[in-house]
């Protein structure tokens, strides 16, 4: 029996990126407002100190910071003609678990979508013909639009620091910004990240092709920064240990370094931590929330009433919470009906490396230290003559050189004893690689319901994942790929590449991204989404849905940048709209 | 009309009985300015119950309870009472009271704030809560020779205005000098915990920190700081230079932040004319340029260069600069020591929210490492600290795991 406790304004379900920018908008809006997140809490100090958090073994390797999959996971087919089984380890993606989420160990890769990323189907039929996208496809338009979100963009730009250079102010395109971004307003908060060896021989290459090469937009700050809520954040020192690892420097955007030290200090913001939701309630009618029921780390169940309730998990956990409480009606592939666990989709990394005759000092890396092209991604070149929809952009990435995953050696290389030693040896200072970083789009079999035999520890059925790469986007990485080899090539003083292409059916061992998005989609009708423009349940009008499960498809981009506008997006409709008059906001 | 005027006069009297809101305000100030939250609130216990531990050289003293709860807090006291254990040091039953409690401090309080202070304590919530015995070493177990420490060390009395000064000035002083009670930690103490004649902030040590030398003597003390830089410190918690670390960290973050920017400027400009103690000798520096390559070597290997820079000029208002620092040049290296073993968390206020911390590097750096690692920072950029040794780092190690 649930321990029901005392009513609050609102439960927002997780503590990461999105329960923190929730958080932070409703308590100023002045509602007492409780997180529940299943993990731990987790500091800058002591959890990312510098004196352990560069131990590559314990946190890549053994992945320290993750979900751990012997209390949560999910089961995984290709197709249906297949029996899914249990993920038993991770390996393809890795879920965050504990306060501040995956923002702890993002890379910080920044990225907005562009215009025509937000019309995808309709830009596309109307570029290349009905006829063109293949039957199966079933990508939709967002209901809202580029436009709509850059207020948000900037908002979330500006709260994390991100370091960068315009390509595109307010129409007019900027040198040594990417040419193909949406119209922002102003520029970046901080300047680019330094640029080093590797990325200084990539831009030149890309150059020498007639590409547009440009820093990646970092949520590594380049400088200190104050950001708008007078949080501080140091200024990079470019260890390299960003990916999967906690910033020990106060330099990488988390929640940690830049809302939480304002939201934990107010009297009507609480959090729990080892607190796993397992039901979203419902009254008789089924058409209001009326809290969520939780399981503390000793078994112990409680029922947190609310009137609002936001789910704020990673977007594979928000899909799993809402079949398992019957909230919408299950995607079916067969028929087509229902949208719950519709449109997953993914992202496809294939890599170029490239061996250089200088050193190039791989280890002063940062997440997101890289040069950009893209060139060919999304709509930006004519794929008529190709018969695929979408792209990918392609980085020479410096993220750092650790010693065990980031080295890169000649194909054909032993992969141990003498040979393997020497070729480290000569090749470790001297290496660097390129990321073919694209998309996926949406297909009606690719999808998200409840697996028929598996169950977690709490004795709910497992989410079960049914997806597969298909021929539209092995062909576009392919594609992708060629263009970086012929990048590779042009690249002076080098004395060789691998290519390490994305092909074949997805397996769900080798890690590949954390990018899994859809199954909460969003759009314009209840009968083709979960959620409407401002993220809102279409069932459930006091039940929120924060994150990467609402993107229709998957850009070439990675999501979080997205993911912050979204939802500074949403809290804004329901801080001016859905708190005056609570009910349907579309 | 008349009439009006004086049941008017009346109400008046009778409100502030029953708690005159401006004297409740005033009261409440008066005892965020005095931090009284800080030592008479026990680790996650309830404000202002009492019950922590307050480590001094003679043993440990549990702070009473002063809310207003009749049976173990201060529900049954008059304002006669109060004013008296403010005062004069003496409890309710006439007992001596130990000077852990700052009465040489408080007793410079005005009888009007002292009254604020008792009314805005009736006002808290009581708490039931029983205060642990003291633990004090003996012939100091034996309370009433208290009396014989007020002869020798406590004059009692309000604070004097000096008229030659500035109302600025002497709001400070008394701020300083009072409630605020700087001193008790900021000068040095003579073997029996009186004040040292003469040495009035010049430095002190609690809690295996040092309180920093409040006088213009110290090399990248106060009298490099501007006064704006004092009231900021105060306010803020930070400033360009440092940020409040140790135990000055609480005492921002429940005293000083809140402050009004006047009273914070008032006690800046008082504490910049604190009269200059004799110079400090210049230290010992480092022996060999072996030395300070080790030290340097150890500062640059990602331990320190992150957050304070190859430069030791830190990151303004966000990490501390090390070049010109006060606390590092100390001529006593403990506090600087106690930060690189066991870290700090430096204060966050509304105004500077961020909870930085130092991450305790005594896990990682053996004795030897963090002279070494000292011994530079404390002569490197111009710095004029002494050198460390190995046995400094000891005995501090020593206290600190001691004292968890």
């Amino acid at each position: 029996m649930a321990t029901k406790l005392k009513s609050v304004d609102a439960v927002l379900v997780g503590f990461g990126w999105t329960a923190a920018i929730i958080g932070q908008e409703l308590t100023e809006a002045g509602l007492q407002v409780v997180a529940l997140e299943r993990g731990p809490f987790r500091d800058t100090v002591p959890d990312f100190s510098p004196t352990q958090i560069q131990d590559e073994l314990r946190y890549a390797v053994r992945k320290a910071t993750f979900e751990e999959p012997d209390r949560e996971t999910l089961t995984f087919r290709n197709d249906a003609s297949q029996t899914a089984l249990p993920m038993r380890q991770l390996g393809s993606f890795l879920p965050g678990v504990g306060v501040g989420g995956a923002g702890v160990h993002w890379n910080g890769q920044n990225w907005r979508f562009m215009p025509t990323d937000f019309k995808m189907r309709s830009h596309c039929e109307q570029r290349y013909g009905k006829k063109f996208l293949p039957d199966d496809m079933t990508i939709q338009d967002w209901p809202l639009t580029y436009d709509d979100l850059e207020p948000y963009y900037d908002k979330w730009e500006y709260l994390c620091g991100i370091s960068g250079k315009a390509g595109n102010l307010n129409g007019t395109i900027q040198d040594g910004g990417n040419p193909f971004e949406g119209a922002r307003k102003r520029e970046f908060p901080l300047p680019p990240l330094k640029r080093c060896a590797s990325t200084a021989k990539f831009d030149e290459a890309a150059k020498s092709l007639g590409l547009h090469p440009f820093p990646c937009p970092a949520g590594n700050a380049s400088l200190p920064y104050t950001n708008p809520l007078g949080v501080k954040m140091g200024q990079c020192t470019y260890c390299g240990y960003c990916e999967w690892f906690g910033c020990a420097n106060y330099s990488k955007a988390s929640p940690q370094t830049t809302i939480l030290p304002v939201l934990l200090r107010k009297d009507n913001f609480s959090y729990k931590t080892n607190a796993t939701v397992t039901r979203i309630n419902l009254d008789s009618t089924g058409k209001k929330a009326t809290g969520v029921t939780y399981v503390d780390a000793q078994g112990r169940e409680f029922e947190q009433p609310a009137d609002l309730v936001v789910l704020c998990a990673y977007s594979l956990h928000n899909v799993h919470l809402l079949l398992t409480s019957k909230i919408g009606k299950p995607y079916d592939p067969v028929s087509g009906e229902g949208v719950v666990g519709k449109n997953y989709a993914y992202q496809m990394s294939a890599y170029v490396d490239v061996f250089f005759d200088e050193i190039v000092n791989p280890f002063m890396g940062a997440g997101a230290l890289g040069q950009v092209v893209d060139d060919f991604n999304g709509d930006n070149f004519d794929h008529g003559p190709h018969g695929f929809i979408g792209g990918g952009y392609i980085c020479m990435w410096q993220t750092g050189g650790r010693p065990i995953l980031q080295h890169y050696l000649p194909t054909g290389t032993p992969k141990w004893g003498g040979g393997f030693k020497k070729a480290l040896k000569e090749n470790y200072l001297r290496a660097s690689s390129m990321q073919i970083h694209g998309g996926v789009m949406s297909f009606r079999q690719n999808h998200l319901d409840l697996d028929p035999t598996y169950r977690d520890i709490f004795g709910n059925p497992l989410l079960r994942l049914t997806f597969d790469f298909q021929k539209n986007d092995l062909d576009m990485e392919k594609f992708v790929t060629e263009r970086a080899v012929e990048i590779a090539k042009a690249v002076k003083g080098n004395r060789g590449y691998n290519v390490r292409p994305r092909e074949g059916h997805y397996g769900i061992v080798e890690y590949q991204t954390t990018h899994n998005t859809g199954g909460a989609i969003i759009g314009d009708s209840p009968s083709n989404s979960v959620i409407n423009k401002y993220c809102q349940s279409w069932d459930v009008p006091n039940l929120f849905v924060m994150g990467a499960s609402a993107y229709p498809q998957n850009p070439g981009y990675n999501p979080t940048g997205t993911v912050g506008a979204l939802t500074y997006w949403a809290a804004d409709a329901i801080r001016s709209r859905y708190l005056k008059n609570p009910g349907a906001l579309a | 009309m008349k009439r009006t005027i004086v049941l008017a006069a009346a109400f008046a009297l009778a409100s502030a009985h029953a708690g005159d809101f401006s004297q409740l305000q005033r009261g409440k100030y008066l005892v965020q300015a005095g931090d009284c939250q800080s030592c008479h609130t026990d680790k996650n216990g309830p404000p202002f119950a009492g019950g922590r531990a307050i480590p001094t050289p003679f043993g440990t003293i549990y702070s009473r309870n002063i809310t207003p709860d009749p049976a173990t807090g201060i529900g049954g006291w008059s304002d006669e009472d109060f004013y008296r254990a403010m005062h004069e040091g003496i409890s309710r039953d006439g007992s001596h009271l130990y000077p852990a409690f700052p009465y040489p401090w408080y007793t410079r309080l005005t009888r009007d704030d002292v009254r604020a202070i008792k009314s805005y304590l009736d006002t808290l919530e009581p708490v039931r809560q029983e205060i642990p015995p003291n633990k004090l070493h003996w012939p100091m177990s034996w309370r009433s020779l208290v009396s014989v420490w007020n002869s020798l060390f406590f004059k009692e009395g309000e604070w004097q205005p000096d008229t030659s000064k500035s109302a600025e000035w002497n709001r400070g002083g008394y701020l300083v000098e009072g409630p605020g009670h700087c001193g008790a930690c900021h000068s040095p103490k003579n073997l029996l915990g009186g004040v040292k004649k003469g040495d009035a902030f010049e430095g002190g040590e609690g809690e295996n920190w040092l309180a920093p030398d409040l006088t213009g003597r110290t090399l990248g003390g106060l009298s490099e700081w501007s006064v704006d830089e004092i009231a900021q410190f105060l306010l803020t918690g930070a400033n360009d230079r440092t940020r409040a670390n140790g135990p000055m960290a609480e005492v921002v973050e429940l005293s000083t932040s809140h402050m009004t920017e006047s009273d914070a400027k008032a006690m800046a400009t008082y504490l910049k004319d604190l009269p200059n103690g004799a110079s400090v000798a210049a230290k010992k520096t480092a022996d060999t340029a072996q030395d300070t390559a080790r030290g340097r070597a150890l500062y640059l290997d990602n331990n320190c260069t992150a957050c304070h820079m190859e430069d030791g000029a830190g990151q303004p208002g966000i990490f501390p600069r090390l070049k010109g620092s006060a606390i590092v040049q100390q001529a006593d290296p403990a506090t600087a020591i106690h930060l690189v073993l066991s870290g700090s968390r430096a204060a966050a206020t509304d105004a500077n929210p961020n909870r930085f911390a130092m991450p305790p590097f005594g896990g990682k750096l053996s004795d030897d490492d963090v002279a070494a690692l000292l011994t530079y920072v404390r002569s490197a950029w111009g710095n004029r600290g002494g050198a460390v040794s190995a046995s400094d780092v000891r005995s501090v190690r020593k206290q600190v795991i001691a004292s968890k």
